[in-house]
């Protein structure tokens, strides 16, 4: 029987449709090693659960816990592993990433032990009572902090917000029994992975990100935007008008009812900025802008911003990185 | 069919929304509040199995003051059969488990087969309230829903997941949780609104639910502190004059994104 750390934190691991450890595995781990001591779960359908393991240890768990369920996605069933886990370690917080289905597992368990949940956390800290988590509200427009009035909060952070890495453990991996649970789950009767330039970042972890709006005119010329994302090296975003115009699918919708980000630079093409576009991305590090209307609302937070014809201005930019790269 | 429609008075996402600095309150006098338009736009998808089915009885329940009242009988105009309101002072701050605790109570009341939801409200945006009813209530939860149909006792149903879709299904009575790629609701036509003036809206408090708002063996998530963020400036903005690329470049290498 393993010991378990006074000051464990308890961090859920999600795995992907894809068959693999979520990518913010590390920052969530990063994030309970400044408060505690990590203790990681990783709870999937069997076939990679060692690798898993493996490389939770290797991004800071002390201590793994791991089990098999039926679906990475039933968050039912992940939730009684949750608890069978809580149960064993005893944590001071629990971690899980505010992505869809963690926050569903978070929810669940927060609700089934009636402890304090604290939702997209973009840090967490710590005092003399327990660990405090800090938030975004209206879109980055305010900053507030969280606290449960007794117990263990449970904890959901924003993905991408985290820069701090744990140092990598030996693994130190136990196995969990799961027994029925009561939950009653949906059936999924069939899951089919998006289709994914898997050369490119992903939006919500990108620590660039390219984004197009209604200025970019049609599905062929929103190319010019994965043209600069591929340049840049940046993941693709876009505004609600481009989506809601069929230019890109609504999973790269940026903006308050789509994916808030905070990447160290965001690019906006052809985007006015409305308030509810601004709610997503107002909290990137660095902000450009390319518009052709100077009275645009993006302009009033752009860092760089240039007012002129997207299809002009863009290649220029994509030949002067080019030029850069030759150097 | 019985469906209990869930919706939620936002303050506007179209303009400033602020919490107040005291109390950490959302601020209701700072901006216009709205019905959020997940909730109508779930709203919508009741109203679509309406039409399908005469039978169907479409129930909304909020939480929230009485300024909601104005909210609930727009859905009523839309064609929703009645409305419950919880209203209470002891709610006033109530965190996403109390919330979910009370509505629980309200569903509970009545034998829904669906219980209907938006996935997200813009202004928490946690995404989680539908399936804390689900725990709360032993149902199961098709939640995230890109499209939705019922049929039999049966509701199927298209689940978007990050990085892939599922295609799902579960047996009524369930909850389920609607994404903003179904469509906005229709508009309510005079008819409807002359109608709504006469359609009830059930108010209940904590004591008519039989719900205590800090019960000792329940944590609460409070707020500790509340800051507003200074506003961002607005840096450099040149007019492109066929050097505007190399100039951002430059910026950009400055910065060291590059």
């Amino acid at each position: 029987m393993t010991a378990f750390a006074a000051d464990s934190i308890l961090v859920f691991l999600e795995t992907t449709a894809a068959g693999e450890l979520a990518k913010n595995s590390a920052e969530l781990l990063g994030a309970a090693a400044g408060v505690g001591t990590p203790v990681a779960l990783v709870a999937a359908p069997g076939e990679h659960l060692e690798a898993f393991a493996a490389q939770a240890a290797q991004a800071g768990a002390s201590a793994v816990l791991s089990a098999v369920v039926e679906s990475a996605i039933l968050t039912g069933q992940l939730a009684d592993a949750l608890q069978q886990a809580y149960d064993l370690v005893q944590p001071h917080a629990v971690l899980l990433a505010h992505s869809l289905t963690s926050r569903e597992v978070a929810a669940r368990f927060a609700v089934r032990n009636k402890l304090a949940l604290s939702v997209d956390a973009l840090g967490v800290q710590r005092d003399e009572q327990g660990a405090i988590a800090s938030h975004s509200i209206y879109g980055g427009a305010f900053s507030t902090t969280s606290a449960p009035t007794f117990g263990a909060p449970v904890i959901t952070v924003r993905v991408g917000s985290i820069e701090a890495r744990a140092q990598g453990q030996e693994p130190a991996v136990t196995a969990l029994e799961l027994a029925g649970g009561t939950t009653p789950d949906i059936q999924v009767l069939d899951l089919k992975k998006a289709e994914s330039n898997s050369a490119r970042p992903e939006l919500r972890t990108a620590t660039k990100v390219v984004s197009g709006g209604r200025g970019l005119g049609s599905t062929e010329q929103f190319d010019l935007v994965y043209q600069l994302a591929d340049a840049l090296g940046a993941g693709v975003g876009a505004s609600r008008a481009a989506v809601d115009a069929g230019f890109i699918e609504h999973a790269a919708q940026v903006g308050q009812t789509g994916v808030a980000v905070s990447p160290q630079l965001y690019v906006a093409l052809g985007i006015s900025g409305a308030i509810q576009h601004k709610a997503g991305m107002q909290t990137a590090k660095t902000i450009v802008a390319i518009n052709k209307d100077g009275d645009a609302p993006i302009f009033e937070i752009a860092d760089f911003g240039i007012v002129g014809d997207v299809f002009k201005v863009v290649p220029q930019v994509i030949s002067a990185l080019e030029a850069r790269k030759a150097q | 069919m019985k469906i209990a429609v869930l919706i939620k008075e936002v303050p506007d996402t179209g303009a400033d929304r602020a919490l107040n600095p005291q109390t950490g309150l959302a601020d209701r006098a700072a901006s216009e509040a709205v019905l959020d338009e997940i909730g109508e736009r779930t709203l919508e998808v009741a109203l679509k199995i309406l039409d399908a089915d005469p039978d169907t009885r479409i129930t909304v329940l909020s939480m929230g003051p009485d300024s909601i009242q104005a909210t609930l009988r727009k859905a009523l105009a839309m064609g929703a059969a009645d409305a419950v309101q919880i209203s209470d002072d002891a709610l006033i701050g109530a965190d996403l488990v109390l919330t979910a605790e009370v509505l629980a109570a309200a569903l509970r009341r009545e034998q829904y087969d669906l219980v209907l939801a938006g996935n997200m409200s813009t202004d928490g945006s946690a995404g989680m309230l539908p399936v804390m009813l689900a725990e709360l209530l032993s149902l199961p939860a098709a939640t995230s829903l890109s499209e939705i149909s019922i049929a039999d006792g049966v509701l199927r149903g298209t689940r978007e997941l990050e990085g892939a879709t599922a295609q799902i299904s579960t047996p009524l009575p369930a909850i389920a949780s609607i994404t903003e790629a179904l469509p906005d609701a229709r508009f309510p036509n005079f008819k409807g609104i002359m109608a709504a003036k006469k359609k009830p809206i059930e108010i209940l408090s904590l004591a008519d639910l039989g719900v205590d708002a800090l019960p000792a063996d329940t944590a609460r998530s409070i707020m500790l502190t509340v800051a507003q963020k200074p506003p961002r400036e607005a840096g450099t903005i040149m007019n492109d004059d066929g050097q505007a690329g190399a100039a951002l470049v430059d910026f950009l290498a400055k910065n060291n994104l590059v």
